[in-house]
């Protein structure tokens, strides 16, 4: 036998030993008794960057005016990633707060965030003063580990000067209604390449995700077991087939190279803000850009059109959501932040003014300052309208939503054939990735 | 003498512990707990659970992961040897110049110098259909360009074409080795009659034979490994440009053309919180890694300094 070998093996268990020691192991999660005093400092991250970081060290600072006892320390430009690897370590922020609701799925059900119910519930805080969709995203199988931070509603953009040049009055309501007013607004080329585009079909373009568009037939992504609902919701085939409708309408190959000509999303080259798209897809907070770098564009703003009329005024609802670190150094505070940023109605109206996000308590919703501007106004009443949707947390995350969005792209391009088919192969996919790791 | 010994052996340790300790910490421990992680189930928060092999057993229920392997694959197969061929001719162009030769080696080293997200940003928007300046001239001479980064047929191949222009690196190494071939065997060749290419073939060829090789192996574990330039031409090309967890969004764009094995491995683990079944893919790459690599420094000895 070779001499190196119990050596290796050795080394080999004390490294395992040493890496499973290096887990951390659960906390028990005790809270205050009512009306005990808290104090310390608190540590923040969010991810905030410039104009938007401002706004919350402001708010922020009408905290710790109002806690005299409480400091916050903040810390900007902090990703997911990095509160997860951070929590994982054993260093956590005592307060995190999250652009995806994608991760309150895994923050609740690994027990990263601790469960807020006791908070909750020691100190009466109502959450039915925020919406089923906003409560449906916060929790997890019953575990409320996240509160919502400002939220952003989905709707449609249409460009009211192209809309009049080719003679239509007003948005569209129906799906079919869209296709229509689409195919007035295109124009193309000599050469038969679009020019402009009325409304850009492909799944892949700006903020075109299935999740986004889902209210419009209300397609459901999962079964009440949590399992993969794309190929048995009949809401699914009813959207694929109008998309693909449109798609075809204009040649895949034509939107394709189209689309490769537009520029960033997220910069001044935006289609819709250029002119080259004149209905579109995104939310309230498109609002801030096109005032800061398109000051003179005609805009106007609607839900986005529905399969069924009695759907109409919904629209695809998520929002930012703060949760406290499960080895948060000082959590009594952690909550004292987490309930003023999230359940404050003067903290949430100032927030939602200076962030430009749609607020979520009753009260901050109906501020008349808010709702002031009518196109904010929109979002603010398809953020409250019953038939809105948001994507469900799971443990895996984004898993499902991107795993069909990879069908949704081959079907698109034409490379399914049977619809049904592969609508019930994407459930198989679906259910596959969900249970990666398992 | 014992005590000699001992002495010696404490000195020798002195001087290695600082790479022994560095190994261990940055390379042993690491690679032993991707070990352990990829028998458990690990979401990165809770207790890791142990899951035998499962997480080895998923791999072939995993529907994305072929689609990885394939275009990993596709790279490894084109990019490698077009970027070797590629540093080569360069390296012989430069070794053939009397004047200019300091200009034009720099001129050609600095691109390797720029940051890979960087090079990658600047060349999308440069081929980007309809505004880049590429198709402009290509219009203008009468070609109809191609969808560069937005074509699922083209995304790779342009991708290669990043790899070439940032390819100094590699050409510097080729330069010295061509540079480093003794002038009496061209003269001895040119004796015998031997034409340019025969000189090539027969002389350098055979002389850089070991930077081939390292620039072969070096190569595969680099494009086994190739993230960030797939990663970021997916985002800029789709028009979604964002930060954070959202960037795994456009990973593989267009149509999962560009969708690498370490994509999909950290898409996996950090978007998916499956890191166990994230750790299972990242041993079986270094176990293909290290095979690739055995199997290339066994075919060519003389990487080792074993010349036949």
């Amino acid at each position: 036998m070779n001499k190196r070998l119990p050596h290796a093996l050795f080394a080999l268990t004390a490294t395992v030993l040493l890496t499973t020691a290096c887990t951390p192991a659960p906390k028990e999660n005790k809270i205050a008794d009512p009306g005990t005093q808290v104090s310390g400092t608190v540590e923040l991250w969010h991810f905030f960057t410039e104009r938007e970081a401002a706004a919350i060290d402001q708010v922020v600072k009408d905290f710790e005016t109002s806690h005299p006892n409480i400091k916050v320390t903040v810390k900007s430009g902090q990703d997911d990633s990095k509160v997860t690897q951070a929590i994982g370590a054993g260093n956590g922020p005592d307060v995190g707060l999250s652009y995806s609701t994608d991760i309150v799925g895994k923050f609740c059900s690994s027990g990263a965030w601790v469960d807020l119910k006791p908070y909750l519930d020691r100190d009466k805080v109502d959450v039915s003063q925020l919406n089923a969709t906003v409560r449906s995203y916060t929790e997890f199988q019953g575990k409320r580990c996240a509160m919502p931070f400002l939220a952003d509603a989905y709707g449609m953009f249409y460009n009211k000067d192209l809309f009049a040049k080719a003679g239509i009055a007003g948005p569209p309501k129906t799906l079919d209604e869209l296709t229509a007013d689409a195919k007035k607004l295109t124009v193309k080329n000599a050469d038969g390449s679009l020019k402009r585009v009325g409304f850009l079909p492909l799944f892949d373009f700006y903020e075109n995700a299935a999740a986004h568009l889902a209210p419009a037939t209300g397609a459901k992504w999962l079964t009440a077991d949590g399992k993969s609902a794309v190929g048995t919701d009949a809401n699914w085939k009813t959207l694929l087939t109008w998309q693909k409708d449109l798609v075809d309408w204009y040649g895949y190959d034509n939107l394709t190279k189209f689309k490769a000509s537009l520029g960033d999303e997220f910069s001044a080259d935006n289609a819709f803000q250029k002119g080259q798209v004149a209905i579109n897809v995104d939310a309230e907070y498109r609002l801030a850009f096109l005032k800061d770098q398109t000051p003179d564009l005609k805009y106007g703003v609607a839900p986005f059109p529905t399969s069924d009329p009695s759907r109409y005024g919904g629209g695809y609802v998520t929002g930012n959501i703060v949760g406290i670190s499960k080895n948060a150094k000082n959590p009594e505070a952690a909550w004292e932040l987490i309930k003023y940023l999230t359940t404050d109605d003067v903290a949430v109206t100032k927030l939602a003014g200076l962030i430009k996000n749609v607020p979520t308590t009753t009260k901050s919703i109906a501020d008349p300052a808010l709702n002031a501007d009518p196109d904010f106004k929109a979002f603010i009443d398809i953020f409250n309208n019953p038939n809105s949707l948001t994507s469900p947390p799971t443990a895996s995350g984004p898993a499902y939503q991107e795993t069909f969005q990879q069908f949704l792209i081959k079907y698109q391009s034409g490379k399914v054939a049977d619809l049904n088919g592969g609508l019930a192969d994407a459930d198989k996919q679906i259910n596959s990735v969900m249970t990666l790791g398992g | 003498m014992d005590g000699v010994r001992l002495r010696r052996g404490l000195t020798t340790f002195s001087f290695l512990a600082p790479a022994l300790i560095g190994i261990a910490v940055f390379f042993l421990y690491p690679l032993i707990s991707a070990v352990y992680f990829s028998f458990t189930k690990f979401d990165l928060v809770s207790v890791p659970q142990w899951v035998g092999l499962n997480n080895y057993r998923q791999m072939a229920d995993d529907p994305f992961l072929l689609q990885a392997i394939r275009n990993t694959l596709w790279m490894v197969a084109v990019f490698v040897p077009v970027r070797i061929v590629f540093a080569i001719g360069l390296a012989m162009l430069l070794a053939q110049l009397k004047r200019g030769a300091g200009f034009f080696r720099t001129i050609l080293y600095l691109p390797s110098l720029v940051p890979s997200v960087a090079a990658t940003i600047a060349f999308v928007y440069l081929l980007k259909p309809g505004t880049g300046p590429v198709n402009h001239l290509l219009e203008k001479i009468g070609i109809d360009g191609p969808l560069w980064f937005n074509s699922p047929a083209w995304a790779k191949p342009s991708l290669v074409l990043l790899g070439l222009w940032a390819c100094g690196d590699l050409m510097i190494i080729f330069l010295a080795g061509v540079l480093g071939v003794p002038e009496s065997l061209y003269e001895a060749a040119s004796l015998d009659g031997a034409n340019a290419w025969h000189k090539f073939r027969s002389i350098t060829l055979p002389s850089i034979r070991p930077v081939i090789l390292f620039a072969a192996v070096t190569g595969v574990i680099y494009t086994l490994q190739y993230f960030d330039q797939a990663a970021v031409a997916g985002s800029i090309a789709s028009g979604q440009a964002t930060v954070g967890a959202g960037i795994s969004q456009s990973f593989g764009y267009p149509e999962g053309s560009t969708f690498t094995y370490p994509l999909w491995l950290y898409t996996v683990g950090f978007r998916y919180n499956a890191l166990g079944y994230a750790n299972a893919l990242a041993i079986a790459l270094f176990v293909v890694a290290l095979a690739v690599t055995v199997i290339l420094l066994r075919r060519a000895k003389a990487f080792s300094g074993e010349e036949q």
